[in-house]
């Protein structure tokens, strides 16, 4: 499993799709934010813990059909479906894969958009940790709904009506943490849930998805 | 080998023609009479004035915009543990009418908050949590509407399925989080404990008992669609390949 | 007819909507319904002969 990892990781860094270009659209998305609501600073720290935390999840969106489509198109899916690692195993290995690469990055790279966008100086913290505990859940998720529409031939429009809904959760607790955290309120029950959820997504979600792979091998 | 000769189709086909057109003539009379009473012989609310009367259509179809997710649910079950067909089939012929009656929840409601809050939507935790339920019905759709296999589909979309209720039930309890903070109040509340009298409580009640009725003769209806559909596209196959 | 008070265009709006798209949906189901019973018959008419 560790192989199947870092051959994934391997993967995604030498293809050059994924680790770069959720970093640049996240930049990019928190750049515009500024040209569509006006440059009032005030406004911004009011909206850039929420801002931060769309554009993390629109990034990380971004990439998930790769998770499974290349391996299912030369038909290493197959092979890694047959394999002695359970298919379940599979998945989180490569979940993990893409949280490495996307919301790891996105989630380091955060405090830096911050600051184009006047977050508040106790909301890094805060920021930071509600990222890193959640945006695992969302590549977990989104493995879920990669491997529903794996089949597929452009299912990426499909694939984001499909696991956005499910984001919402864990955005509304994420930026609720992020946003008490900036305003010094507490932070424990919304932090919580974002942890719940992910702990919940990493175990459960690996069945629900190496389901649907089975089905789409088919 | 015809899928007309298993006999779960064919016995449901059986009961399903004899039956539909009853639960259609009870919904449509439940509902015309809960309707009639509810318009006609009720009175203002004091609060509300005649806007309470939009209860008597946003009750029953917020109510059956849920059940029919849970049918659903319970149809995907049974198709992943007991392959009946017709159990897939009724989940996805449900999913219209559901998605529909979550619409008519939608747009009630947000017509009947607009009087009391000046605004054509509010982040109301309820009407927002029907919202999250529309869009998780819209993907139930646009999955079996992708893929091509039946079988598949009916294996994907029941999986969707399970894992978008655990979903939407995280958001249920996420919205009212998300909301509580903000400004209190802020609820369209209309519980059924709180001061609906019997006046009216009983046409509301006829009302919800016509809907589900309605939704029960649509789905039947519509599974039966899918029954022949099915058949109509072995048959189909067959004639291509000679 | 009740008099529905200054909130006349909320009560009727809700109805009216409500009743389009409800009678839509009948349509659409039964339309639906009749069009693939037709094919059906039609599809198995040549199955039976052909």
């Amino acid at each position: 499993m560790i192989g199947l990892l870092i051959r994934d990781l391997k993967l995604a860094v030498r293809a050059g799709g994924g680790f770069g270009l959720g970093l640049s659209f996240f930049l990019i998305v928190s750049i515009l934010v500024p040209f569509s609501v006006g440059p009032d600073a005030g406004l911004h720290a009011v909206i850039a813990p929420g801002i931060l935390w769309l554009g993390a999840l629109l990034a990380c969106l971004l990439s998930l059909d790769r998770i499974f489509q290349l391996d299912f198109e030369d038909g290493s899916l197959d092979l890694l479906a047959t394999a002695p690692i359970p298919l379940e195993g599979v998945v989180a290995a490569k979940a993990m894969a893409h949280w490495i690469t996307t919301g790891l990055p996105l989630t380091l790279a955060a405090p830096v958009f911050g600051v184009f966008l006047n977050l508040p100086g106790d909301g890094y913290f805060w920021l930071v940790v509600s990222l890193a505990l959640g945006t695992p859940a969302l590549s977990m998720i989104g493995a879920f709904g990669a491997a529903l529409t794996v089949g597929l031939k452009r299912g990426g429009l499909l694939l984001s009506l499909l696991v956005l809904p499910m984001y919402i959760p864990t955005l509304i607790f994420g930026t609720e943490a992020a946003r008490r955290g900036a305003e010094g309120l507490a932070v424990g029950t919304p932090l919580l849930m974002v942890a719940g959820i992910t702990a919940g997504a990493v175990a459960l979600l690996p069945f629900a998805a190496a389901a649907a792979i089975r089905v789409n091998l088919r | 080998m015809s899928i007309w000769k298993y006999s779960n189709p064919r016995l449901f086909m059986g009961w399903t023609a004899k039956a539909v057109p009853i639960f259609a003539v009870l919904a449509a009379l439940c509902i015309s009479v809960g309707l009639i009473w509810g318009y006609f012989f009720t009175p203002d609310d004091y609060r509300m004035g005649a806007t309470v009367k939009i209860i008597y259509i946003h009750v029953p179809s917020a109510m059956m915009a849920i059940n029919a997710w849970v049918m659903m649910l319970v149809a995907s079950l049974i198709w992943l543990i007991r392959r009946h067909h017709v159990s897939a089939l009724a989940a996805k012929a449900a999913a219209p009418v559901g998605v529909v009656m979550t619409l008519i929840a939608l747009i009630t409601g947000a017509i009947w908050g607009q009087p009391m809050w000046g605004t054509w939507w509010v982040w109301d935790p309820r009407l927002t949590s029907f919202l999250i339920l529309f869009l998780f019905y819209l993907g139930y759709l646009a999955l079996w509407a992708a893929i091509e296999d039946p079988d598949s589909a009916a294996d994907l979309t029941s999986v969707l399925c399970l894992v978008g209720s655990v979903f939407a039930l995280l958001s249920r309890y996420a919205v009212n989080f998300w909301n509580q903070g903000l400004h209190q109040g802020a609820s369209l509340s209309l519980d059924k404990e709180e001061h609906v009298s019997d006046v009216f409580w009983q046409p509301l009640v006829l009302c919800m008992l016509g809907f589900g009725l309605l939704f029960l003769a649509l789905v039947l209806i519509r599974t039966r669609t899918e029954i022949r559909s099915r058949r109509l596209a072995v048959l189909d196959a067959r004639e291509r390949n000679g | 007819m009740p008099d529905l008070g200054k909130y006349g265009a909320e009560v009727l709006s809700a109805y009216g909507a409500t009743i389009v798209l409800l009678v839509a949906l009948i349509w659409q189901t039964w339309a639906r319904s009749r069009r693939v019973k037709l094919a059906l018959k039609a599809a198995e008419a040549r199955h039976s002969n052909g």
